[in-house]
């Protein structure tokens, strides 16, 4: 056993409420600035939707991931020949019109504009160009827009479920939508980092963050392709290539990333992950549909005894262990299995995990008011989301990953409902914990990890010992002068 | 005396600067190391261009080399008029191909707004002087045949006497102004390589071919803390 630690994430996806603050939190720390304005580390999209930049997921457009070639992994770009033979030009790069051309308003027009009989206006200009252009997408561009013939009916997930299933979603009054905040999923076998032919991109060995070393980068522009996620971005005034950091100097400081500092929802979760780095070309090589599982059979009991001493043997810190013992992530991955990954079948194992959605059921007109359906939360078959579309975002198509997590925030709402409304019988609540396999002091301690907990507990950083090593072997004053990403110069094009 | 410094002694120079201002860039602002890709920005007449651009001029540079390094091994492989015939029509091919390709980047980056945004002062020089490069080298295969003959001959010896710190001017002065201004111009090249983004072309990513996928950064290997 070689084991690691891991710093990894859950999104509860039934707390977000879609207000982007996880967005700005972290453009105005770490993107504001020329020539990243389209970089969204953090983005919140609506599924169905078709994400950022458009149709991410859709891997025949992209060629992002992994795939099984015979019995071994092989980037979807192509293998490491295939890789420099498309350095020139690579043929599935996504280029600014994927994303949007980032713009701003002449505003100065609205004062300066000479009298007369027509209003002044602010026409918008290019922020790479300078010149007037015609605005035809933006961040979140198709925001909250479910039903769209444009952007939902193109969604990939949507596109490969059967006409009923899309019937479902699209009919009138019966729209539906969620919201899922995407970052970098710092994963296991990261695409961005084997496509990088510079080997510019690396995981870091003690806390598992993937960073882009910004003075080895070149430019070449592969990681954009290979990342499935498409959560690299490529600096088109820099020549570099730049992505989620997991806001690593805060956490080294002991903070919340600032995305999960701000988010208004709670519904952020991080913790450390120990597991098993010798097996993982073996979970990466499953059936998709078996890929969930696999993911989280890697993932070891920081309480077992026999883990713990072989953590201290592959010299996982003490601190480190004892910050896995207290995992959010864990509880909600493992002890749980509540949260499931995204995408599992694009094989990187992504380390940032979802509590799926588990939307209302259908209010009914009656008699010129509105009803709410008679199993209120209760039914997984009159989902309002077909299983089949979440179970194609979070389970490689494995509908039963999807519904035993159902079955478990069933059982928690009922129990919740029991104990806080009193409508119900204990008996209703103890068949919902029996059909979804978890006991009451599990449903309790679900909901209080839900609904209750403070920062320290949702958010538990590790210590990470690191800035104490990077400072001892530099002069604070500069250290402190330092810019971000270890380069002391402004990010800003020179020769 | 012009011959002398300009084919004596500017190579010097040109290699020089390529050395000092490429370390000094390459130690104290790795930061700008980069291929300064313009896909993101335009990717269609990209490929038009920089694929031909790329694979025929790398090919080019290749024989250019080789005909430096084994001159005897190189007028063997000549020896024969079918091969010879065959490298004169595949280097003027290749040759056309870098003049289209190179005039093709260069119209792209005048259309383009966005590329003007990107596109500095010492990219248009690079790429000027690019241009003139490959059409020169063009116009002497088409003007002055058998180049892969008489290379050999006089600009061989002439970059071999170079290497040895005994340069042997009289092997260009003899030789048509065209093909002076192409070897002078390549020195130039040299000298701008370290101040423009042609420093890309000495970080080709082979490592790449060896290297495990996944690159893993321990601290404690960095540091015994
Ligand atoms: C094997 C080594 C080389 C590699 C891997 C390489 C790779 C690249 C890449 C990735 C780009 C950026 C293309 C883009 O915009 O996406 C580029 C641009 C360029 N390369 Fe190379 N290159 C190599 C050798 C050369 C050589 C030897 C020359 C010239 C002597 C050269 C001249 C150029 C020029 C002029 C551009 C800019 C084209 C433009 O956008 O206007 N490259 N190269
Ligand atoms: S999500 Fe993309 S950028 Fe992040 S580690 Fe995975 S492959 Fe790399
Ligand atoms: S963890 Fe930090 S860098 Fe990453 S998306 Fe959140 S705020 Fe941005």
């Amino acid at each position: 056993m070689n084991i690691r630690a891991q710093i990894a994430s859950v999104f509860h996806l039934d707390k977000c409420i879609g207000c982007h603050t996880c967005s700005i939190a972290c453009k105005n720390l770490w993107t504001d600035r020329q020539g990243a304005e389209y970089m969204w580390w953090n983005n919140v999209e609506t599924k169905p939707g078709t994400g950022y930049p458009t149709k991410w997921e859709d891997q025949e457009q992209y060629q992002g991931g992994w795939e099984r070639d015979a019995n071994d992994l092989q980037l979807r770009i192509g293998g490491r020949g295939g890789v420099l033979g498309k350095i020139f030009h690579n043929p599935k790069l996504p280029t600014m019109d994927d994303y949007y051309e980032p713009f701003t308003f002449k505003y100065g027009d609205l004062t300066s504009a000479p009298a007369g009989n027509d209003q002044p206006t602010a026409r918008p200009i290019s922020m790479v160009s300078g010149k007037p252009m015609k605005i035809e997408a933006g961040p979140n561009w198709d925001d909250d827009l479910s039903g769209s013939k444009v952007y939902a009916a193109n969604d990939p997930g949507v596109v490969q479920l059967s006409s009923e299933e899309q019937a479902q979603m699209f009919a009138i009054e019966k729209m539906v939508m969620f919201h899922l905040p995407r970052i970098c999923n710092h994963c296991l076998n990261a695409g961005c980092v084997a496509g990088c032919p510079s080997g510019a991109i690396y995981k870091r060995g003690e806390d598992g963050i993937v960073l882009i070393n910004q003075d080895q980068c070149r430019g070449w522009r592969m990681c954009v392709s290979a990342c499935p996620y498409k959560k690299t971005y490529y600096g088109w005034n820099t020549g570099k290539s730049e992505k989620c950091i997991l806001c690593f100097p805060r956490q080294e400081a002991g903070d919340a990333p600032a995305c999960f500092h701000s988010c208004v929802g709670r519904i952020r979760y991080l913790g450390v992950l120990l597991y098993d780095a010798d097996r993982i070309k073996d979970v990466a090589l499953r059936e998709d549909h078996e890929l969930a599982a696999a993911q989280r059979a890697i993932i070891l009991d920081p309480h077992d005894s026999q883990v713990v001493a072989a953590a201290r043997q592959s010299g996982v810190a003490e601190q480190v262990i004892k910050a896995a013992q207290r995992s959010p992530v864990y509880k909600f991955v493992k002890e749980w299995g509540i949260a499931l990954p995204l995408h599992p079948e694009f094989r990187t194992l992504p380390m940032l995990f979802y509590v799926p959605p588990l939307l209302p059921v259908l209010s009914q007109p009656n008699q010129g008011t509105q009803k709410l359906a008679e199993d209120f939360f209760t039914s997984l078959e009159q989902a309002r989301l077909p299983v089949q579309y979440l179970a194609g975002l979070f389970a490689g198509g494995n509908a039963e990953e999807v519904k035993s997590v159902y079955r478990k925030l069933i059982a928690v709402r009922l129990q919740r409902r029991q104990v806080s409304v009193g409508d119900l019988a204990e008996t209703e609540a103890a068949k919902a914990r029996d059909v979804a396999g978890v006991s009451a002091a599990q449903v309790e301690a679900i909901y209080r990890m839900t609904a209750l907990t403070r920062i320290k507990e949702r958010i538990v950083v590790p210590p990470m010992l690191r800035e104490q090593a990077v400072e001892a072997g530099m002069d604070p004053e500069a250290y402190k002068q330092g810019m971000g990403f270890g380069s002391r110069r402004p990010p800003k094009r020179r020769w | 005396m012009t011959d002398l410094i300009l084919f004596g002694v500017f190579p010097y120079v040109a290699v020089a600067l390529a050395v000092a201002v490429g370390s000094y860039r390459y130690v104290i602002d790795r930061y700008s190391w980069s291929s300064h890709s313009s896909q993101f920005l335009e990717s269609r007449l990209l490929f038009w261009g920089s694929v031909p651009w790329h694979y025929a001029i790398l090919l080019i540079l290749l024989a250019h080399l080789l005909a430096v390094l084994f001159p005897s091994g190189w007028g063997v492989l000549l020896g024969r008029p079918v091969r010879l015939y065959f490298l004169e029509v595949s280097g003027l091919a290749l040759g056309l191909c870098t003049v289209i390709a190179i005039v093709l980047l260069m119209a792209r980056r005048l259309t383009d707004a966005r590329l003007a945004a990107v596109t500095t002062k010492i990219d248009w020089l690079v790429l000027g002087l690019l241009l003139l490069q490959v059409a020169t080298g063009v116009y002497i295969a088409f003007t002055l045949r058998w180049g892969g003959v008489w290379y050999v001959h006089t600009a061989t010896p002439w970059l071999r006497s170079l290497l040895t710190f005994q340069p042997e001017v009289q092997y260009l002065a003899v030789l048509p102004t065209v093909v002076k201004v192409h070897a002078f111009n390549a020195f130039l090249l040299v000298a701008l390589l370290p101040f423009s983004r042609l420093v890309h072309a000495l970080s080709v990513p082979l490592g790449y071919l060896a290297r495990p996928y996944q690159v893993v950064i321990w601290y404690r290997g960095k540091t015994s803390l």
